[in-house]
């Protein structure tokens, strides 16, 4: 019999050494016996002990063959209105650019509508490993932690990128979740503040607290994203949510939030359905996302509708590219990742979604294609006026953290 | 029983009957494989899994992985957390069946003695809305009702609404509710009542019954199998259902349909009290058919 090695054997739970404990004679045949029983009655209340870790992490060793250079294709799950499309047709002309200028045939789908659940989806097939028909996955930053964490995607070859090394915002360079961005690349960013209708409001609302009056009562929708909804409320309690803070002040703004839900300010907590809300007139404030309200200016052409950020501040977050760990095309993700950095390419992007864009150059771009929009502080802040509007990043949490803060959530705010 | 004898008659001279029996045995049998392997393929898998889930436990520290064990844990947690929503899933069931009885049984029987030739017609009213998905005819309310919408509006006006809006209260679930299971309880009602014979309600006038007196004691008992088919499927999916709430309801008081989408979908490492959710509801509504049927049951249902 070869020895194994000692630090490779597991430690045994607990009937198992008492067994192998008597078999080598440091046990009488009674006390195996009675910790049999015990074992046994263990067993039966409280099942069996956790097995050891769970293998998600081996998956990121063997990585799949990437066959890009024979199978020029490429799938895309991105959220809705995300991407610059031409008119009626359902193509996006910078999409359509980078198919003729590499030969790559991209199918582009609007899968995602909300992380949790589009991550509940995927989530059980890439940790069984099996392909999930996706090349490049776009989720939000928490989310994008949970994959990293979680070893669910691949790992990226910067040096395969030029652009995006280049061109990527300085701070982004380096986020607390992807610390040297080696597994996830910025797509676009944006801020969550208060959205309203300031004709049906009749005043500014500048701070939290102005939601919180008599004439607004049961007509605040809030997002059921816990990071912007609760981010904004602990900001409002003087707290930096970028770090430094634990479960103590999450609750406190939770406290808060029910609070305001039992009152009747607050009607509804809501997906991205929230904008119906806003829409139908059951609402008329809330805290919302930047692009959204744009969005909604345009489409109803009702320019009262204005989004601020509050006084106290608000957050801002990020959509992440990755590449789910059982895809076989990560070359030609990198190439597409690479292709949205050039700045003429982001700045077309950014000119049709409205959102923050991530790439240096491309307000220069713009300027060619709308010289209102490069001066947009929604599409391209500036650094002063993040600092002095006190915009901040929800702090990573880890892995407990996680599972605890969502189920606070559910159970304090979504009444479940 | 008879049909295993019969394939285990020695092969050599099998009488011809037996044989011709022995066949359309395995015919039967045959026949009933498909069915048989659907309901093993898609629901008693299914189930088995759904059942293993549920006593599974979270892997500390790895959000969305278990790991195989007993833990009961999960159910103690459905009944006791979770039991207001359990409450109020089955009262605004109960109340949006008893609602659409009160709908139903007029128009079916509207429709089966009076309708004459505009029978099909209001057949064809009555199907129509499953034309167009669930989930736009609920969001269709959500505007009707919305507080803008003319409802809402009309109420207000003759100052009949209290709270000052209908949406996001729990009547609007009710009342979504009763319209979406509404033809479930039409259609089998409806079918009861056609297949009556008028000639008995008739004999009941002409043995000097008054109207209530015939509908009570020859009607009613003449289309129970319909009514009970209809409560049935009614009350079954709305104790269920989750979409009702989501886009009609209020924020507070959820039922229990939501508290599993939420655990499923929201909640890093739900899965488990999820699958527990689920296990308890279907039991609790099998218990109370169950005991509805033995109550109210009769020898056929439609």
């Amino acid at each position: 019999m070869t020895p194994i090695p000692r630090r490779a054997r597991r430690p045994m739970s607990q009937p198992a050494a008492a067994v192998a404990a008597a078999a080598s004679g440091g046990l009488s045949r009674r006390a195996l016996l009675g910790t049999g029983v015990a074992a046994g009655a263990g067993l039966a209340l409280t099942g069996c002990a956790p097995p050891p870790p769970p293998s998600g992490g081996a998956a990121a060793l063997e990585l799949p063959e990437d066959v890009s250079s024979t199978e020029k294709i490429l799938k895309w799950a991105n959220w809705t209105a995300y991407l610059d499309m031409n008119g009626k047709e359902t193509r996006s002309p910078t999409l359509t650019a980078f198919e003729q200028q590499t030969g790559i045939e991209v199918s582009y789908s609007e899968d995602i509508d909300d992380n949790d659940s589009y991550y509940a989806k995927i989530g059980p097939q890439l940790r069984a490993g099996q392909s999930i028909d996706r090349d490049i996955i776009t989720l939000t930053d928490w989310m994008a932690a949970r994959v990293i964490r979680d070893q669910l995607c691949q790992p990226l070859e910067l040096i395969q990128m030029p652009n995006v090394v280049g061109n990527l915002l300085q701070p982004l360079k380096d986020v607390s979740f992807d610390p040297g961005r080696n597994h996830s690349i910025t797509w676009q960013s944006g801020f969550a503040g208060i959205g309203y209708n300031r004709d049906e409001v009749g005043r500014e609302l500048r701070s939290l607290d102005d939601l919180w009056t008599e004439d607004l009562k049961g007509r605040i929708v809030v997002l059921s994203e816990f990071r912007d909804t609760a981010g904004l409320v602990m900001q409002s309690q003087g707290v930096d949510i970028s770090s430094g803070w634990g479960r103590a002040e999450f609750e406190s703004a939770l406290d808060f939030i029910e609070q305001k839900i039992e009152e009747g300010y607050i009607r509804k907590v809501k997906g991205n359905s929230y904008m119906e809300d806003l829409t139908s007139g059951n609402a008329v404030a809330g805290i919302t996302w930047s692009g959204d309200i744009f969005v909604l200016a345009f489409d109803t052409g009702n320019p009262s509708w204005t989004f601020t950020i509050p006084e106290s501040g608000g957050t801002l977050w990020s959509d992440n590219l990755m590449v789910p760990i059982t895809s076989t095309h990560r070359s030609n993700a990198q190439r597409l990742m690479d292709y949205y950095y050039d700045p003429a390419v982001a700045a077309q992007v950014a000119a049709w979604v409205n959102y923050v864009c991530p790439v240096d150059g491309a307000q220069a771009e713009m300027e060619k294609i709308d010289p209102e929009l490069a001066e947009s502080q929604w599409i391209f802040p500036t650094a002063e006026f993040i600092a002095d509007s006190n915009i901040q990043q929800f702090r990573v949490l880890d892995a407990d953290e996680d599972i605890e803060f969502a189920d606070l959530w559910s159970t304090k705010v979504m009444g479940n | 029983m008879s049909a295993l004898a019969h394939a285990a008659a020695p092969a050599g001279a099998p009488a011809p009957a037996a044989q011709e029996t022995a066949k359309r045995s395995w015919t039967a049998y045959l026949l009933l494989l498909p069915g048989a392997l659907w309901l093993g393929v898609f629901f008693v898998l299914p189930l088995v899994q759904l059942a293993s889930v549920s006593l599974q436990s979270r892997y500390p520290g790895f959000p969305g992985y278990y790991y195989r064990d007993l833990n009961v844990e999960n159910y103690l947690r459905a009944l006791t957390d979770y039991a207001p929503h359990f409450a109020r899933s089955f009262l605004y069931a109960g109340l949006a069946t008893l609602l659409a009885f009160v709908v139903a049984y007029p128009l079916a029987y509207a429709m089966a003695f009076k309708a004459g030739r505009w029978r099909n017609l209001m057949m064809i009213c009555v199907v129509a809305p499953f034309f167009t998905s669930f989930i736009l005819r609920t969001f269709a309310w959500s505007q009707i009702l919305a507080d803008e919408g003319w409802v809402a509006g009309t109420l207000e006006a003759l100052h009949l609404l209290p709270g000052g809006h209908i949406i996001n209260t729990p009547v609007a679930v009710v009342a979504g509710l009763t319209y979406n299971f509404l033809p479930f309880m039409v259609l089998p009602i409806y079918a009861s009542l056609e297949r009556a014979d008028p000639r008995v309600i008739e004999a009941g006038g002409d043995l000097y019954a008054n109207g209530f007196t015939t509908f009570r004691t020859v009607t009613l008992p003449m289309s129970m199998p319909g009514v009970l088919a209809g409560t049935l499927l009614t009350f079954i999916p709305a104790a269920g259902d989750f979409v009702n709430m989501e886009l009609l309801g209020p924020q507070r008081g959820k039922m229990v349909g939501n508290v599993i989408n939420d655990q499923f979908l929201a909640i890093p490492g739900g899965y488990p009290v999820a699958a527990a959710l689920s296990f308890t509801l279907m039991a609790a509504i099998l218990a109370m058919v169950f005991l509805y049927v033995r109550r109210f049951g009769t020898e056929e249902l439609v």
